[in-house]
């Protein structure tokens, strides 16, 4: 049994030490916003925060984050409409929208960090694939974002 | 509240707001709008008593946009209120007991409102006239008295007003019109406006909207294992091999995979992984990339080949040409990579029904391939409708792309729980239905003014109705290959076409933008070598050959004019111009790029110029152009499956990478509607895009870029 702090809440799960961390939230916890695309770390849709860095959770053991802060996209949802995700409406982002809940996270981890990125920075901060071909939006709407905090 | 999912016609709806609660819920549904009865004015609309009007979409949505498209064309006609509408996926099963009222429920070829416009706004104008009726009826004046607007019928003499809602029920009781007129676009107010999309705010707030999604009580999880060779069967595997994996429960065997069932996803994937199998690999282990190239290449060769155009004198005017280009055009293998991989969830129940839960492009495929394999009754399999993680054709329905499908219900016919079978990314790739392998030899013959006088092309691939409708082929000859030269739009007089089928052993199938990705690149690069030995601009040269095809002139005019061609580019930037027609729409593309270092190309700018005749929702219309461009570029600068050993070379994103933000170009989208039809958007886009880059970077190097993709082509000329 571990316990993982994700949201700010304590969840005790029984799990193999070594399970990723994406599929102790979807399938031990049914936190299912934070989505499976690759499993190598690639494509960034299983992004979530681990103490506010963007994190590839498909490639994280839930041992390795025990104790950290963990913060997926329901967070964000629970909040109400963050600025990340109302610049996303307003910009009407999404296609297909599977890949977006990763996206999301890693721009709300970049405007943490750097609340008023350029062009460059967002391109070296989200590596995220989107098949759809969202990419002129999701840097439209990070910047809009930029501009509402 | 909640209530049990009512099977009944009234109520069979699941609007897209409650799709996440009916995840939660299992299949249990909330009840609509607090109990207000509702009233089907026809199969496409439900109005209820407090006038809340719900639009039926029979259509997929995977992230074009229709689901809000086509509920906007019915809004329009029925002159609704649209904060008051709702869109629901009709069930499939309607379709079945209703006699196909819905039509074809298939979402594939940029279809859902080129193909269903007119029947949908139909439906729309013709329950405003029943509600205007009813209307009339009750207030015991002439129909022509009143007018309905937003949801509000008003007699205008005595300014009287009923809603939708109070004559709802009234009005589905009268007899439809035999005849309806559909509005003049120009007088639209909800379609032809940016309208937010319906499916938005709950992908943008992470709800279980998608199939991989879905949580039932007591549900285990499946990793499959495909054999790796495409034909071979399962011959063994040593279930002794997975003594120290935890959380595993079952292992399934079908015909030419294993699956294996667990506590989670991850335990049953890492099991399957380590599984021991014995492949029988059956005839196509030594099937290779190189002896398809030469396949291709033979057919290029082979002397006599069926004919789908023979304007004029070809070999004539090639003959007395003063010059004579030539050039031998490659496409690889593709695959469709939607970030959704191939998954479905099945329940089969006590009392005989399944309720399934799966990505696709056509729910009626799904209900159809569950009650085949389960050998029951399609009414009797609930499909759970959800948002599709991507589609772009791998998820059509027939011809085997129900694999995934098929897989599943018997995964789930041998265990007795809710299975939810996922494919890990190396499956999706390596087991897709891929946009053929295809080459094209050119011959044009030029005169001594260098006028294009002959033009003779050879098309060699694999059919792709070899795979959906064998029996249609008739002669050797599949003109859907060949599209794009069937319609060549540039005036030549003397012209031949033809055709030589090169059917492989990898299964082909849609993919985003089909034949008209490697077509179009074909026909608009070869195009730009004509004019180059005619020392011709290329952009005027099309002009002159496209001088009797207004429509696709008008494109080309509207991206040359706007990336500047009559104005030197920058120093180091070099520009490239395409037009290609698909799916009814006219479509064109300029693009400015840089060489790097290596001599791959720096995509600066990218401007695409779209005629869909009739645009619905402006606002998806940018968006699916602008996802045009990253799937072309993808394709074009990057990706390529490969076969060794009668398998697949790549398996995930390293090795089949997707354009990134950080190399997306500045993509500018024109919207030229010139009325009068309706034109696809989801995929025409695509096709102009990589020609217009190859066209640049022949006008940087001299070189032209004669197969995809471009690293190919690199790796070849450096």
């Amino acid at each position: 049994m571990i316990t993982l702090k994700i949201n700010g809440q304590d969840h005790n799960v029984d799990v193999e030490p070594d399970m990723p961390l994406l599929w102790v939230l979807r399938d031990k916890l049914g936190m299912t916003g934070t989505k499976f695309g690759c499993g190598i770390a690639q494509c960034g849709a299983c992004t979530v925060q681990i103490n506010g860095v963007a994190t590839r959770s498909c490639v994280t053991p839930a041992a390795a984050v025990v104790g950290a802060e963990i913060k997926t996209i329901e967070a964000l949802t629970d909040s109400g409409n963050s600025v990340i995700q109302k610049a996303w409406i307003d910009h009407e982002v999404p296609q297909c929208g599977y890949c977006q809940p990763g996206m999301m996270m890693a721009a709300d981890a970049l405007l943490k960090d750097n609340p008023h990125p350029t062009d460059e920075d967002i391109n070296a901060a989200i590596t995220n694939i989107c098949r759809c071909g969202t990419y002129p939006r999701v840097r439209k709407a990070i910047h809009a974002a930029a501009n509402n905090t | 509240m909640s209530t049990e999912l009512d099977l009944s016609r009234r109520s069979f709806l699941l609007t897209s707001s409650l799709i996440g609660s009916a995840f939660v819920l299992g299949f249990h549904l909330p009840a609509n709008a607090a109990n207000t009865p509702d009233t089907e004015i026809n199969a496409w609309i439900v109005i209820s008593a407090d006038d809340t009007v719900t639009i039926r979409v029979a259509h997929s949505e995977m992230g074009q946009g229709s689901f809000t498209a086509l509920t906007m064309l019915v809004a329009e006609e029925l002159n609704a209120d649209w904060s008051k509408v709702k869109a629901a996926f009709v069930d499939p099963r309607e379709n079945i007991t209703r006699k196909k009222i819905y039509g074809s429920m298939s979402t594939i070829a940029s279809n859902a409102v080129r193909k269903s416009q007119e029947y949908l706004r139909n439906a729309g104008a013709s329950a405003r006239e029943m509600l205007l009726s009813a209307a009339a009826q009750k207030w015991k004046v002439p129909a022509n008295e009143c007018v309905a607007t937003r949801g509000v019928i008003t007699h205008t003499p005595s300014k009287r007003t009923l809603s939708y809602g109070a004559v709802a029920a009234a009005a589905a009781k009268l007899t439809p019109p035999e005849k309806v007129t559909l509005k003049d676009p120009v007088t639209w107010t909800i379609a032809g406006k940016p309208t937010k999309r319906l499916d938005i705010p709950d992908k943008v707030h992470a709800k279980p909207i998608y199939a991989i999604d879905v949580v039932l009580p007591d549900m285990l999880h499946a990793a499959i294992v495909q054999c790796p060779v495409f034909g071979g069967k399962l011959r063994s595997y040593d279930e002794s091999s997975l003594r120290n994996h935890k959380g595993i429960t079952k292992v399934v065997p079908l015909e030419n995979a294993v699956a294996v069932i667990g506590e989670s996803y991850w335990q049953a994937q890492r099991a399957a992984k380590a599984l021991a199998i014995t492949w029988d690999e059956g005839a196509n282990a030594d099937v290779s990339s190189a002896g398809i190239a030469t396949f291709i290449d033979n057919g290029l060769a082979q002397a006599e080949a069926p004919s789908a155009r023979n304007d004029g004198d070809t070999k004539g005017a090639l003959a007395k040409a003063a010059k004579v280009v030539e050039a031998t055009y490659r496409v690889p293998f593709l695959s469709h990579a939607p970030m959704e991989t191939q998954n479905a969830t099945l329940r089969f129940n006590p009392d005989g029904t399944v309720d399934v839960w799966a990505p696709t492009q056509n729910t009626e495929a799904v209900m159809s391939t569950v009650a085949k394999i389960a050998g029951i009754d399609p009414l009797k399999v609930t499909v759970h409708i959800t948002y599709s993680g991507g589609g772009f054709g791998r998820r059509y329905g027939p011809f085997g792309t129900s694999d995934y499908l098929e897989q599943a219900t018997k995964i789930a016919m041998a265990v007795d729980k809710p299975v939810k079978m996922i494919w890990s990314r190396e499956e999706d790739i390596q087991h897709d239905y891929y946009r053929p392998v295809s080459a094209a030899k050119f011959t044009a013959g030029l005169d001594t003014a260098g006028n294009l006088v002959a033009w003779n092309t050879r098309i060699s691939g694999h059919s792709l109705l070899s795979m959906g409708n064998p029996a249609a082929i008739k002669n050797n000859m599949d003109e859907g290959f060949l599209i794009a030269f069937t319609d060549n739009p540039y005036a030549v007089e003397n012209l031949h076409l033809d055709y030589a089928m090169r059917n492989t052993p990898i299964p082909v199938g849609y993919w985003r933008s089909t034949h008209h990705s490697q077509n179009g690149y074909f026909r608009e690069c070869f195009f730009d070598e004509i004019a180059r030995a005619a020392g011709q601009d290329p952009y005027e040269y099309r002009r002159k050959y496209l001088a009797k095809a207004p429509k696709q002139l008008a494109v080309l005019d509207t991206v040359a004019k706007a990336i500047g061609w009559d104005t030197p580019a920058p120093k180091g930037i070099f520009r490239g111009i395409a037009q290609v027609d698909a799916y009814e729409s006219f479509v064109a593309t300029a693009v400015e790029i840089s060489l790097n270092a290596d001599g791959t190309p720096r995509v600066h700018r990218v401007i695409s110029a779209i005629d869909c005749g009739t645009v619905v929702n402006p606002d998806s219309t940018r968006s699916q152009m602008e996802g045009s461009v990253v799937w072309a570029l993808t394709a074009g600068l990057y990706d390529q499956i490969t076969i060794k050993n009668g398998r697949v070379e790549q398996g995930n994103f390293d090795t089949y990478p997707m354009l990134r933000l950080a190399d997306m170009p500045e993509v500018e989208i024109h919207l030229v509607p010139s009325g009068g039809f309706f034109g696809g958007v989801g995929e025409p886009g695509a096709a102009a895009v990589m020609p217009a880059v190859c066209n640049a970077m022949l006008a940087a190097t001299g070189k032209p870029v004669r197969e995809l993709p471009v690293i190919k082509h690199n790796a070849a000329t450096a």
